[in-house]
């Protein structure tokens, strides 16, 4: 319990400081809402009389002080450039990426474990070095050449997709979540290749220790050994791995996004950033930060779920 | 142990669920959106009288025409909007939601006659009462400041029975194409996200980061539209629009790239205009070293405006040589295009002359989100080393770019082009008089500011013509920028599609697209 709130405490501390840190990096970058707002036609009037509507003279203390009540009290502001409630504009926005972000993340769960188990147990094999070849390159190759090849392939080629024609999600969710698959395997392979990797050299490392070889000297076979004592030794690593992705899937769905035009989270935080949106930034950022903090948190539950030796104190 | 793994995987997939379940409940605009078309298969079935078009910049700005400020925005509603005259292919203005207008002897007061029969988008007519709040908003009668600089020249705005005169406190040519200013209902605050005009299309709903859908006006005043409606597809990525064409996702889509359209197949025509834009490297004349009239001129001496054309837009686009594009047909003088020819010598004399035998190191802005001037700025820096000027290219974030370079002047040199916001000579060569607010170059010459005192106050219009080609002249002679060119504007059309066509504004008219019979 105790372990929770303190857990809790820390969550609410990381997303006020980063919503604080946004808020003060947009004041040190050059160029405000105003200035954005008018862009080539500002003339200095029309530059101070907006800003005098928009609240922008006034400290950033205040302004901050201003965004974090509206905050706590559900009203996000207005997107300047849209000129739209900030919820309204970007709750359709955070649903699509979600279900892109779960949609690869299960993918990487499904592929990632078996193959690591496969791959792990033919360590040292005839085709090892063109396994290990092969998982490099999946590494290797950023997500959005990825998605072009996949785009290109599956959809002018194949034809299972047409690009840049992501349905509405509302209105034909299984058409939606068949557009999403493309981008979700673009964003899964470089991050299967990683789990695979570090699985493979988990499972390993902890082959060469001390219990296994007697284990295997006594007389167990070896597969047995594997499954029954060195998969539970290594899989906490493992599993708190895959659940640092889950945060670093989200950052990967922006480029993603661009690459196969799907409206979401990432393309409307950068577009923001540029036109100097700041309260659709700052929600968009918290929601970011919330999402990243609590991938952690789970990271680190599981951890301690499948190792005892994990808990802190108060545990029992 | 594996249990309580299981129980947590299903923990976080019901959180996930609540999460979004939370977010379904305030379906926001997307939900709006009328595009249901259900099927996933490719072109199934032959889309019923509608278009996709592809843009690569979102409309994240005011719809409203009178804050608009995006060239983006601008472009697409242009299908909605209408004032009491608007432009023509040709560059000509004609009548619109006016039915015909008379100036006075003195030229000082425009009479307009209001069209009968035109209706805004709500059903509503159009009432007197709507012209002047439309007119008084942008002039700022009521001592606001005025959201268009140039109308605070008038004096009076009055009406009577279905005409209303705007004087002038002097004759002005080209005051009229300012009147191309939206015409707007009064007292319907939802402009800027709702936003209703008169023009041949009516503006549905907007989907941030993803579309924009317009329909046919039937109550158009006009010649209709030929299309039920347009879906605007947001698509930054320069591959992502390749694709989206050849999947068939999209129909049309302008501003493309000559290595773009090189990729397209057989599906497509490709119709070619101009993006009449003056792309040039905007030097800071008030900065050192361009302060010094030879080393800008050295500058032009070196750079090839044809080897950036031919290496960087495999030779689309027309080399021009001061502030001003072919499209302006008359305005335009062709014999300033190759008054700086190549020579390197030349430039070099002209540098050692100012001090610089040696060359000099300079940096050359430009906004990230602009691959054509990206492309200009690398052949740029090449050719200028050939005359020892190192020059380095600082990509920034566009409105870094406003707010530094365009409104601070805080730059060396930049690519970019500049538009005229609307069909006047003025609005390209006005900017660059000493005292102008958006003299970005900080160019200063009492002759040009004198040339430009002389254009706007003649009353004859040949005479005005030649004054503006002076004050180009001025400007190629001084060698206020390096001029490069107009860029080419590429358009791909689905074979099938026809009548595109090209303004001197930066405009897309879908009122005339339509399949071919």
């Amino acid at each position: 319990m105790k372990y929770a709130l303190k857990r809790l405490a820390m969550l609410l501390a990381t997303m006020l400081l980063v919503s604080l840190f946004t808020f003060i990096a947009f004041e040190l970058i050059s160029g405000d809402t105003a200035s954005a707002m008018l862009g080539t036609e500002a003339t200095p009037e029309r530059l101070e009389a907006l800003r005098e509507e928009l609240g922008l003279n006034r400290p950033l203390m205040v302004r901050y002080a201003e965004w974090l009540f509206g905050f706590f009290t559900g009203n996000l502001g207005v997107s300047t450039s849209y000129r739209q409630p900030v919820g309204d504009l970007i709750a359709p926005k955070a649903l699509v990426t979600l279900y892109l972000s779960l949609m690869s993340f299960a993918l990487i769960v499904v592929i990632s474990i078996p193959l690591g188990l496969w791959s792990a147990g033919r360590a040292g094999g005839p085709l090892d070095g063109l396994r290990t070849a092969f998982n490099q390159l999946c590494m290797a190759v950023p997500p959005f050449f990825t998605g072009i090849l996949l785009s290109w392939g599956f959809g002018i080629v194949l034809k299972w997709f047409v690009p840049g024609e992501f349905p509405d999600l509302s209105a034909n969710f299984a058409g939606a979540l068949h557009y999403l698959l493309f981008p979700a395997v673009a964003l899964a392979i470089p991050r299967i290749a990683m789990t695979v990797r570090m699985f493979r050299s988990t499972i390993q490392a902890e082959m060469q220790k001390d219990y296994v070889r007697t284990a295997i000297s006594r007389g167990n076979d070896r597969g047995e050994v594997l499954r029954r004592h060195v998969l539970k030794n290594a899989i906490a690593p493992i599993a708190a791995f895959l659940a640092q992705t889950l945060a670093e899937i989200v950052a990967g769905s922006i480029v993603v996004e661009q690459v196969f035009s799907i409206p979401g989270l990432g393309r409307i935080l950068v577009a923001s950033i540029a036109n100097r949106d700041y309260p659709t930034v700052q929600a968009i950022v918290v929601i970011l930060a919330f999402w990243v903090v609590l991938a952690g948190m789970l990271s680190d539950l599981v951890s301690q779920c499948i190792d005892p030796r994990l808990r802190l104190g108060g545990g029992a | 142990m594996k249990k309580k793994l299981l129980a947590l995987l299903l923990l976080s997939g019901l959180l996930c669920a609540a999460l979004s379940g939370c977010g379904g409940g305030s379906a926001g605009p997307a939900a709006e959106d009328g595009q249901t078309d259900g099927s996933t298969v490719p072109d199934a079935e032959p889309k019923v009288n509608e278009i996709t078009v592809g843009i690569a910049q979102d409309l994240d700005d005011s719809l409203d025409p009178h804050i608009t400020v995006a060239a983006g925005t601008k472009e697409v509603m242009f299908n909605v909007f209408e004032g009491l005259v608007k432009p023509t292919p040709e560059g000509d203005l004609i009548p619109a939601v006016a039915e015909k207008y008379e100036l006075s002897e003195d030229q000082t007061a425009y009479t307009f006659t209001l069209r009968e029969g035109v209706r805004f988008h709500n059903g509503e007519p159009v009432e007197m009462q709507d012209v002047i709040y439309s007119l008084n908003r942008c002039a700022g009668m009521k001592g606001e400041e005025p959201l268009i600089p140039a109308l605070s020249a008038v004096k009076g705005i009055e009406a009577s029975g279905s005409t209303v005169t705007i004087t002038l406190d002097q004759p002005n040519t080209e005051f009229l194409s300012y009147l191309t200013l939206a015409i707007l209902p009064e007292d319907y605050d939802q402009q800027d996200t709702a936003p209703v005009g008169t023009g041949p299309f009516k503006f549905v709903s907007r989907a941030a980061q993803d579309n924009i859908v317009l329909e046919k006006f039937a109550d158009y005043w006009g010649e209709p539209a030929y299309l039920d409606k347009i879906t605007f597809k947001i698509i930054e990525n320069a591959d992502s629009i390749l694709m989206s064409l050849q999947s068939g996702a999209i129909d049309l889509c302008s501003h493309l790239t000559s290595t773009q359209v090189a990729q397209l197949g057989d599906d497509f025509n490709v119709e070619e205009g101009t993006m009449n834009l003056v792309q040039a490297m905007y030097l800071n004349n008030a900065e050192k070293p361009f302060d010094d009239v030879r080393v800008r001129q050295a500058l032009c001496y070196a750079v090839d405006k044809q080897g950036i054309i031919d290496l960087a837009f495999d030779g689309y686009g027309s080399p021009i040589g001061s502030s001003m594009y072919p499209a302006f047909g008359k305005y335009f003088d062709d014999s300033l295009t190759n008054y700086y020819t190549r020579d390197i010598e030349k430039a070099k004399a002209l540098l050692a002359d100012a001090g610089y035998p040696d060359g000099f190191s300079m940096t050359i802005t430009v906004p990230s989100n602009y691959q054509p001037h990206i492309d200009t700025a690398q052949v740029i820096v090449e050719q200028l080393k050939e005359i020892g000027v190192n020059a380095e290219i600082q990509l920034v974030e566009w409105g870094t770019w406003v707010e530094d370079v365009y409104n601070l002047r805080k730059f060396q040199s930049t690519v970019i082009g500049v538009d005229a916001s609307n069909m006047t000579a003025r609005a390209l060569l006005e900017r660059f008089t000493s005292d102008y607010d958006k003299n970005f170059i900080n160019y200063n010459n009492a002759e040009y500011d004198a040339l430009f005192q002389q254009a706007i106050t003649t009353a004859s219009d040949a005479e005005q013509t030649d004054f503006y080609k002076q004050m180009e002249a001025n400007l190629t002679e001084n060698a206020a920028n390096v001029y490069i060119q107009d860029l080419v504007d590429l358009v791909a059309v689905r074979k099938g599609l026809t009548g595109v066509r090209f303004y001197p504004i930066y405009a897309l008219d879908l009122s005339t697209v339509r399949y071919e019979a």
